[in-house]
Formats: C-alpha cells, structure tokens, sequence
C-alpha cells in the first residue's frame, strides 16, 4: 500500500504520545511513512543535498544543547577520515522520558534517521546508545535492528550500545569515552568529538529524536517540516510534563505553545501555579506570574535566559515549595557528578547544602548572596557543562524564590513542609 | 613581526587544587572557596607573559596550560 502524503498537523513523530505506544513493526512503518529515501551508497561519500535540507529546515539538537543540526554535520563530514554516527538515546535527564517513549513506540523512525545522518556525514559505522536500564527501549531497538537486518534495508549495519545509567553519560565527550573503552565520564575537550571520537574518528553525536525529525524532514522536505514551531524553533517538539498536572507524561507540542495552555493540555491549572522548570533539572525557573502566556520555544524562553531544553517542564503548584525542590535537585546534580573536576565536585556539594540551609529556615543573612557568588564561581569550570547547568538552577531559584528565601528564614523553618499555608507573595491576588 | 597573544587555561580533571598559580600569578589567578584556581580568560598582558610561564612550569599537576593564538 502507498503512504499517504505527508502527515499534516500534531502529531509527527508519536502516534498516541501514550507510554502504552506498541512498537511500530518495519512493515507498519514503511507502510504509513513508505522507505527511508537513502541514497544507497555511502561510499559516494557525504550527500551534500540532504545537509542543505536540513540547514533549510533549521532543525536543531533535541538532546537540550538545541545546536543546529546542520552545522554539526557539516563539521563532520569535512573531517579528514570517514566519519561515525552516533545516536543519543541515554537519556539520563531523570525528568525526561520521551526519548524513551520514542524508542520504544517509533524505533524505525529514528532508525531511519540514523541511516540518513550516515550518509548525509558518509559514515560507514553506526551506534544507537539506549541506557541499559530502559528494558523496553532496549527491547524495542533490538527488534527494529533485527527487522531492518532480516530485510537488508540498510546500507550499513547498526550497532546497538546498552550504555550505563546516569545523568552525565550522555554528554558526548562522556558517551565517545564509554564507546572507546573507558569510564563513561567527561573528557578535557579539544579535541571535540566532531574532530576526534569513536576511534579517533570524527564523531557526530546525535539525540534520538533529533534523528527522528531528520527522517521526517528528508521525506516531506524543509517547507513541510517549517509548518510547525517558530523561525528560530522548528518542527514539533516532544515535552515530558511533570509536576502539579493530572495527566503528566510525553507530549508532541508545536514550539511557541504559551506555558498556560500546556498546562491546561496536561490536566493543570495555570491559576494555581507558581513557577516551572523549564529545561530540565540544568534549566531555569520561570515565575508564572509573569511568564503564564510565554511561549514554550527556544526563541521566546530565549529572551529570558531560558531555553526548552531537553523539552522538561516540571510544574511547581502555589501549595509547593520551590527551595525544597531546588535543594532536592542541586543534591542530585551534586550526586551525578563525575567527580573529576574540583570546582564541580566541591562546588556543587557546598551549594546543595546551602540551599538545604534556606529551605530549613536555618540561613545566615548572607547564605543567599554566597550562593549566588558560588553559582557564579562554579560556571563554566568543569571539563564538561555539568556544572554550569547547576549554576544556571541555582540562580534562578535564587531570584524567582527570593520572597521565599526571606519567609523561610523569618519563620526558622519551611511552613510547606509543616503543612501549613504557604506565603502570600507581593503578586498573590489571584489565589484564593 | 605581530607577537602572538597567550591565554592561561586550566585542565579541570588534572588540576588538584595546589594553588601555586596564584601565589605566582595574583594578577591573573585567583583561587575559589575551595582552593581551586579561577583563571582570567582574557589575553595575559605582556608583562605577564613570563611570570605565566614561571606558574605554568610550577604547576605540579601540569593541569596549567598557556594557549598561544
């Protein structure tokens, strides 16, 4: 049977945007999207053709760097040896799940994308990255290789990697060193992995859905993929929603969708929240007071030092306490470090406990201010972006929580955690 | 003939916090609550330029690095 045109409209790349998604089988797939439009031969080297599409297009990084995905292959394949794909599927974001959710429902969608990022680069070897512990993605992808290896569909074999747990194997010098044999930990880069990678080859590390757009985006071309999302965000966007909804879980959204209607899609009410996070746990705080009709892209959450991230978006409810979840997080972040990098190991230690401080009640007058020069200090010091994405939390918790820091401390404790009402701020009017 | 501008970097996995760097050079380095150097990121001045050196071949961890551009 034909496909049948392009698909228009939500969604693209889910089919329900339920975890219950069975995976689509290869015939299934073929049958409503029709075969990967491959070239067939990668050893013509890399397919210019395809990298401008994609440049067109502007798809960028899914995998919450949002990099344009364009320029990353053409680093690549101007590299001096052929090249190796890599497909991000590790997901250790703990707030996100919808590269799971993708693998799982989609595999030969973002299989397709693997081989069409092969030979967009012209790489001859390629490796999908599925965290270990997400049984079912890794049971899903397994499949999927097998159907496409049973039917010769592919002109290169693909590797599957069941990589280990945690929040930094997924940072691609971190991920290339796993790949070559060692602890899957951060490297001091340059060179980048675009440069220097998996066997020393030129790398192009790639998020799993970011792949699965590529291989919508090479079918229906650059103007069909332009249809959804902004100038500077196109093409849908998987968001995993958290947090003070009913319904939390993966949706497909079209980018610029304002905050107050994705809450309300996910069964919230926007009255009745206080902030979100926004990103993932090395995201921002926006206070919804002010930012309730902003829209979910990176060109409007741009224009306040936010950005959609990995697609997280964890609603905080006015009945929560917005220093209890940041400590909670900045202990995490603290726990995941790789411990190789002394501002990062000791400086996110001293944070997390500062902020634990300020939720207890139990800060000094200066605590804030010393927390804010810490955060300050620890940016931008690692050998990886770890720790300038706590500092990025910290800082915004600071400010948007900064009526709770100085009601916490008047009263020596968290009134949340105790049960009782939560502080009327400046802009409470519409509660009630 | 134009002299080439130098910047100090540091390795962050190599470096184990000894602090010679700023004794050497408090112009340029300063070290944070934890004892770990905070480099100026911006060219090292030419009267600098050898007592940079000096600090570079102090480090005894090698984790300090001059860059030439």
């Amino acid at each position: 049977m034909a496909p049948s045109g392009p698909p228009v409209g939500l969604p693209r790349l889910l089919r329900s945007g339920s975890r219950s998604d069975a995976p689509l089988r290869l015939s299934a797939h073929v049958e409503r999207l029709g075969p990967p439009p491959l070239g067939g031969d990668v050893r013509r080297g890399p397919r210019e053709a395809l990298i401008r599409a994609v440049d067109a297009g502007g798809l960028r990084g899914r995998g919450g760097s949002g990099f344009p995905m364009a320029r990353k292959l053409r680093a690549v394949a101007d590299g001096a040896r052929r090249p190796v794909v890599v497909a991000n599927g590790t997901e250790g974001e703990p707030a996100s799940t919808k590269d799971k959710l993708l693998l799982q429902s989609a595999p030969h969608l973002v299989l397709d994308g693997v081989m069409l990022a092969a030979e967009a680069v012209g790489a001859r070897r390629a490796i999908v990255c599925v965290e270990q512990a997400a049984r079912r993605a890794v049971l899903s992808m397994e499949a999927a290789v097998d159907e496409r290896r049973a039917t010769r569909l592919d002109p290169i074999e693909i590797e599957l990697a069941a990589a280990p747990s945690g929040y930094v194997v997924g940072e691609e010098s971190a991920l290339v060193r796993w790949l070559n044999g060692g602890p899957p930990k951060p490297t001091f880069v340059p060179p980048r992995p675009f440069e220097k990678g998996v066997g020393g080859r030129p790398t192009l590390v790639q998020n799993v859905e970011t792949l699965a757009h590529l291989a919508l985006l090479a079918r229906y071309g650059p103007d069909w993929f332009r249809e959804i999302g902004t100038p500077g965000h196109a093409g849908s966007a998987l968001v995993t929603v958290s947090g003070a909804v009913s319904r939390p879980g993966v949706y497909e959204i079209a980018p610029g969708t304002p905050i107050a209607e994705m809450i309300t899609a996910c069964g919230g009410a926007p009255d009745d929240a206080r902030a979100i996070l926004v990103g993932g746990y090395a995201g921002r705080w926006l206070d919804l007071d002010h930012h309730l009709q902003l829209g979910l892209s990176d060109d409007q959450l741009g224009q306040v030092g936010a950005s959609l991230g990995a697609g997280v978006v964890v609603v905080l409810p006015r009945s929560g306490c917005g220093l209890a979840e940041t400590t909670r997080i900045a202990r995490y972040l603290a726990g995941e470090s790789s411990g190789q990098c002394g501002p990062c190991v000791n400086g996110l230690e001293a944070i997390a406990a500062g902020l634990d401080q300020l939720h207890r009640g139990q800060s000094g007058a200066g605590t804030a201010a010393t927390l804010r020069r810490w955060a300050g200090d620890v940016a931008g010091r690692g050998a990886c972006h770890h720790p300038d994405g706590a500092a990025r939390l910290v800082a915004s918790a600071l400010e948007v929580f900064s009526d709770d820091i100085d009601w916490h401390r008047r009263h020596g404790r968290c009134l949340v955690d105790a049960g009782g009402p939560r502080p009327a701020t400046s802009h409470a009017g519409r509660s009630g | 003939m134009r002299q080439r501008r130098v910047r100090l970097r540091v390795n962050p996995i190599t470096c184990e916090g000894h602090g010679l760097c700023a004794e050497l050079l408090p112009e340029w380095v300063r070290l944070d609550d934890w004892g770990y150097p905070i480099v100026n990121a911006d060219p090292v001045p030419p009267e600098l330029v050898e007592h940079a050196r000096r600090a570079v071949a102090a480090c005894p961890t090698l984790a300090l690095l001059l860059r030439l551009e």
